[in-house]
């Protein structure tokens, strides 16, 4: 009844062939968009700073990781590491040319990232499955070290941290302490909005047809002809430059300083979470598995105070750690193809809701 | 699976609609400190005693005191398991509450002081970093809303360095001798080098770094290179898992423990109690006195454990970590204090606290009042000054207990100080921050 | 530049060839450590096709339980075999809970799976025995000796010894008994495995008890080192290359894959280390790994995979 795509004729190649071809979904996309503008209107800067901006941020790191390990099979754990290299070079390149437009900067940052994930990309042309993920710790833990070992990316400085510095876009400050927090997360959900559509378009073409053709047999794939080489490549490539761009909003729109703690491999973990639990191959999923992994832990932490529960903060932690675990379990047993799924099982419910048969 | 579907509907809703509302704030006339604490964790041991310190240490002024002078402390834990993304959390979540914002803010952990500096002057909370975080905050021109006090990293390596030279008899014996710095090789654990580079070159020693892994559970390599290297003397800036065995394999390799020297964070009874006999004899840094004879034990042992002994140990009464927070916390309140004087018998704000930091002036007969004579040493901040390079004491560990083992030690401010401004300026002209006068 | 990598480590190692056996045994020695952590991966991911992540966190717990048992004044006898009830009593609940309802699933959903189980076992083993860091003594002899000039501990030969023979004991079962048969054949194929007739189920709880038993083994001497406490369970990281460099599926890949990782990382930081600034033992073990895996892709012992299409 409220989902009914019925009646919605496609008269044209385009119409056909749009990126949300039903109507309902456009509005909702659209509306989803329009009440993302409209939220520094309503949160405070604490839900700003301490969830929604983490959410836009793990969410495109999660699309980065999707498209890798959802739409092109390989698993990798050096999420971290790729996001280390973003944040790294974005303060390089920021701090000994401060003329550049801090989003330029934040795009080659991001190609930075790409080249590195080319390179670790590299032994997944024989290596696969679990061996795979576990070499590509090798990349998390290697980049974390020569960051923190070369002095260069740094700049020399005795701390070997990197602080965001102020830049202003359009005379508005958007990086930095004197950056709002309204600013920044208008600044982070503009670059989400821009890449996710630029994911959803890649995935449903020539090269995501190419990557779900590799997930599925990379043999069968390479005999209709797909180069499982440049493909697997390619999308190492992608999935980093996603990753970097992601790592470079960390510290410019998020946390303002970081060391190579703040890409540790839990970070890769995290973002692998998210994959799974929000839906390998599904762009919606990343924002879905995202929005599980930052927020339920901060409900997990509030909900003993708002029922008027107080107890030894050691112990409500402990009880919060066995929750969210139990949590990810019950969701895996439940519906092992993530809370995208779960979306698209509702909205087949509301095709004939509420006449059912 | 209909009605699996609309549990997990429900649940997903409940979590969206219960993280949506807001836990409110009290609002009375209150001295607000937030607390970010870690007991759970990789760091909890040593996250324990700190949080148990500060609690012990503002129960004790409420009880005893009714608060500082007049204005009740409230104060509030968060847990960030020492993890710098959850500090952020919760820092935003206690910045603001209580009458007057939050007083200041101990970050206890390097990672979220970092974090912390930029913030401190948007949202006026004044950042007291009580020898951690960045040392060149010490400079207040650049950083006038962040405090170390009452030593940092910098002139704790220097003040080493003399220790060592006092041990051989005289800083002329340093020449041609080996200091080795084993260190947890992160920003943290960086942080000496540079002071001990500087002093290998004045003094004529020879300084080799070992790095050592985070998180250090296996030691095995770095150990091989001290029995290869034979150090004369070895300096430990560790961390976590990495102090227990570390310190374990210096007792394997049969390295005298007496010439082990761990920095103020690697020599709490968390550290030494896992190697067992092998810890005998090593030593640490710190800046306060080991044990409970002191009067604000005996306070907090009446007032807040009514005299029960057994309980008051069971929460880390006395442990150098809990003691070190005790002096934390009894700068905090001061700075309150300092700031009451000028401002009026009221709570705080920031801006007053910040004032009180800056003005801070310890003196040995407040200590005395306090009942912390020779437990710690008098402070005078100032306006460019925020670490006033007080000095340090080594302490030993004998099996039982830690021990005062040495005089109260001065850094060499002479290399440190220079070399703090170089890299306040640098940071400085980084982001764009123009000094503060101090005239 | 060239000379300072090529040659003059080589050249280092022929001048002092007494150190340069230490660092080989002591090698051997920390890798037989990292097998022991390694080996419980192997058995879970052989009999189910998990790759168990929770097993750090299982290292932790067994320790944890084991220390907690004797701080509240248990004898060590008792408290070990209290520790393998509590370990198989575990094994018998993430049976009935957790895999039991994810048969047949793809392999990185049960990798999903057990992270959240460590994320369970991590939160009520602190809550039952407290964070704080805890020393763990067996007694286990720890005096250090003196031959032909290569310091020896006692404590790491026994950890050795007790690693040689917990894989001897675990190849034997898997090659001549009736169960380690049925073992092999549910790695090979679940449902073959089932239709001809062996009880998954007891498969499972019988293979994740074995490994809380060698989780207790290596949380043991791991213990011992640092005092047992959070930051063991993150000996896991330590244990995957090993595992990749070995194989997932093979015992004797777990401890000759041990044995080349602790050799390979100890000569490359005493040696290589400290001309790039030293702490290169974590990277450097991965990329080692990473290296053996180009040429065999499964492994040095790891099972071939034959693929059609």
């Amino acid at each position: 009844m409220i989902y009914r795509e019925a009646g919605q004729f496609k008269t044209s190649y385009a119409g056909d062939q749009r990126v949300f071809p039903i109507l309902q979904d456009r509005w909702c996309v659209a509306a989803a968009i329009l009440f993302a503008y409209a939220i520094p209107l309503l949160a405070n800067e604490y839900w700003l700073q301490a969830v929604l901006i983490p959410f836009l941020i793990f969410a495109l790191a999660a699309i980065g990781l999707n498209l890798l390990t959802g739409y092109c099979g390989q698993v990798s754990l050096g999420t971290g590491g790729f996001m280390a290299v973003g944040g790294y070079m974005t303060y390089k390149i920021t701090t000994n040319i401060p003329d550049i437009n801090i989003i330029v900067v934040f795009l080659i940052a991001g190609l930075c990232a790409a080249l590195v994930g080319l390179v670790f990309g590299l032994p997944s042309l024989r290596i696969k499955g679990f061996y795979l993920a576990v070499a590509t710790l090798a990349a998390q833990f290697f980049i974390g070290w020569i960051l923190n070992k070369v002095g260069w990316f740094y700049n020399y400085n005795a701390s070997g941290t990197i602080t965001a510095p102020p830049r202003e876009m359009f005379g508005i400050v958007v990086t930095g302490p004197h950056a709002s927090a309204e600013v920044r997360y208008l600044v982070a959900l503009s670059l989400v909005i821009v890449f996710a559509l630029v994911a959803k378009n890649l995935v449903r073409g020539k090269v995501g047809r190419a990557w779900m053709a590799i997930r599925d047999k990379d043999i069968a794939a390479e005999i209709i002809g797909i180069r499982p080489l440049q493909t697997k490549l390619l999308a190492f490539t992608i999935s980093s430059f996603y990753c970097g761009v992601a790592g470079a909003m960390t510290v410019f729109l998020w946390l303002g300083s970081a060391e190579t703690e703040a890409f540790d491999i839990f970070l890769s973990f995290n973002i692998l979470f998210m994959v799974i639990i929000g839906g390998l191959g599904s762009i919606l999923g990343s924002f879905l598995g995202a929005a599980f992994i930052t927020l339920v832990p901060v409900f997990l932490t509030n909900a003993p105070l708002m029922i008027g529960l107080s107890m030894p903060i050691d112990m409500q932690k402990h009880i919060e750690v066995m929750l969210f675990g139990s949590l990810i379990i019950f969701f895996l047993i439940v519906e092992p193809n993530g809370l995208a799924r779960l979306w698209q099982i509702t909205k087949e419910k509301l095709r004939l809701w509420p006449f059912p048969y | 699976m209909r009605i699996r579907t609309l549990v997990l509907a429900a649940m997903t809703g409940a979590v969206g609609l219960a993280a949506a509302a807001q836990v409110p704030a009290q609002a009375q006339n209150d001295q607000f400190f937030p607390m970010l604490v870690y007991r759970t964790g990789p760091y909890a041991p040593s996250g324990i005693p700190v949080a148990n310190g500060f609690r012990d240490y503002y129960t004790m002024i409420n009880e005893r005191d009714g608060g500082i002078n007049g204005v009740k402390i409230t104060f509030e834990e968060c847990e960030t398991e020492y993890n710098t993304k959850l500090g952020v959390e919760c820092y935003e979540k206690l910045k603001n509450k209580g009458s007057t914002g939050a007083t200041l803010i101990n970050p206890f952990s390097t990672g979220i002081t970092y974090q912390l500096i930029p913030k401190a002057s948007v949202d006026q909370v004044p950042i007291l970093s009580m020898g951690y975080g960045r040392t060149a905050a010490a400079d207040g021109r650049y950083f006038p809303w962040v405090f170390n006090f009452p030593t940092t990293y910098w002139s704790q390596a220097s003040a080493f360095v003399s220790y060592v030279g006092q041990q051989e008899g005289g800083m002329d014996k340093l020449k041609g001798k080996k200091i080795a710095h084993v260190f947890h090789n992160s920003a943290y654990g960086k942080e000496a080098n540079p002071t001990l580079e500087a002093l290998a070159a004045k003094y004529g020693f020879e300084f080799t770094g070992l790095a050592v892994d985070h998180p250090g559970q296996e030691q095995k390599a770095t150990w091989l290179q001290v029995r290869r290297l034979k150090p004369d003397w070895i300096f430990m800036s560790g961390w976590g898992v990495m102090n227990q065995v570390a310190i374990k394999e210096a007792a394997a390799i049969n390295y005298p423990m007496d010439h082990f020297v761990g920095n103020w964070w690697s020599g709490s009874e968390a550290d030494v109690i896992p190697a067992g006999d092998g810890s005998k004899g090593y030593k640490s840094a710190a800046f306060h006195g080991a044990g409970t004879g002191w009067q604000v034990h005996k306070d907090i042992l009446k007032y807040v454990y009514g005299g029960d002994e057994a309980k008051a140990k069971a929460n880390n009464m006395g442990e150098v970590l809990y003691n070190r927070t005790v002096v934390n916390a009894m700068f905090g309140v001061e700075a309150v204090r300092t700031a009451q004087a000028k401002f009026g018998n009221k709570a705080m704000t920031g801006e007053q606290v910040r004032w009180g930091l800056e003005n801070f002036d310890l003196t040995e007969a407040r200590l005395k009042e306090l009942g912390m004579e020779g437990f710690t040493r008098p402070v005078k901040v100032s306006c460019e000054d925020h670490e006033t390079g007080g000095p340090i004491v080594i302490q030993q560990w004998d099996g039982k207990t830690w021990n005062v083992a040495s005089d109260w030690i001065s850094p060499i401010r002479e290399v440190v100080r220079p070399m703090v401004v170089a890299a306040a300026e640098a940071y400085a002209k980084e982001n764009n921050i123009t000094a503060q006068s101090c005239n | 530049m060239l000379y300072n990598f090529l040659i003059a480590p080589f050249l280092d190692m022929a001048g002092s060839p007494v150190f340069f056996a230490e660092v080989v045994i002591s090698g051997l020695l920390t890798g037989v450590m990292y097998s022991l952590v390694a080996l419980g991966f192997v058995l879970i991911f052989k009999a189910s096709g998990v790759f168990n992540f929770a097993q750090g966190v299982m290292v932790l717990f067994a320790a944890l339980t084991l220390v907690g048992l004797m701080e509240r004044g248990v004898p060590v006898w008792l408290a070990l075999i209290l520790t393998v009830a509590v370990m198989t009593a575990l094994a018998f609940a993430i049976e009935r809970i957790m895999l039991r309802h994810l048969v047949n699933q793809e392999g990185i959903i049960l990798f999903m799976a057990t992270i959240g189980l460590s994320y369970v076992l991590q939160g009520l083993g602190e809550t039952l025995w407290g964070s704080n860091v805890k020393r763990l003594d067996v007694g286990i002899p720890n005096a250090s000796f003196e031959i032909g000039g290569i310091l020896l501990n006692e404590f790491d030969l026994f950890a050795a010894a007790s690693g040689a023979v917990l894989v001897t004991v675990l190849a034997v079962f898997f090659h001549y008994t009736r169960i380690g048969r049925a073992l092999r054949a549910v790695a090979d194929d679940h449902q073959a495995a089932l239709s001809v007739g062996i009880p998954l189920k007891h498969i499972w709880i019988i293979v994740w008890s074995v490994a809380g038993v060698v989780g207790l083994v290596a949380g043991i001497m791991w213990g011992a080192k640092s005092g047992v406490q959070f930051s063991l369970s993150l000996i896991a990281l330590k244990a995957l290359p090993v595992l990749i460099l070995g194989g997932f599926t093979s015992v004797p890949g777990a401890i000759v894959g041990g044995l080349i990782i602790g050799v390979g990382e100890k000569v490359a930081e005493i040696y290589w280390g400290p001309l790039v600034g030293g702490a290169i033992e974590t990277w450097f073990a991965y990329m080692l790994a990473l290296a053996f895996l180009v040429f065999r892709p499964q492994g040095l012992f790891g099972e071939r995979i034959i693929e059609r299409v």
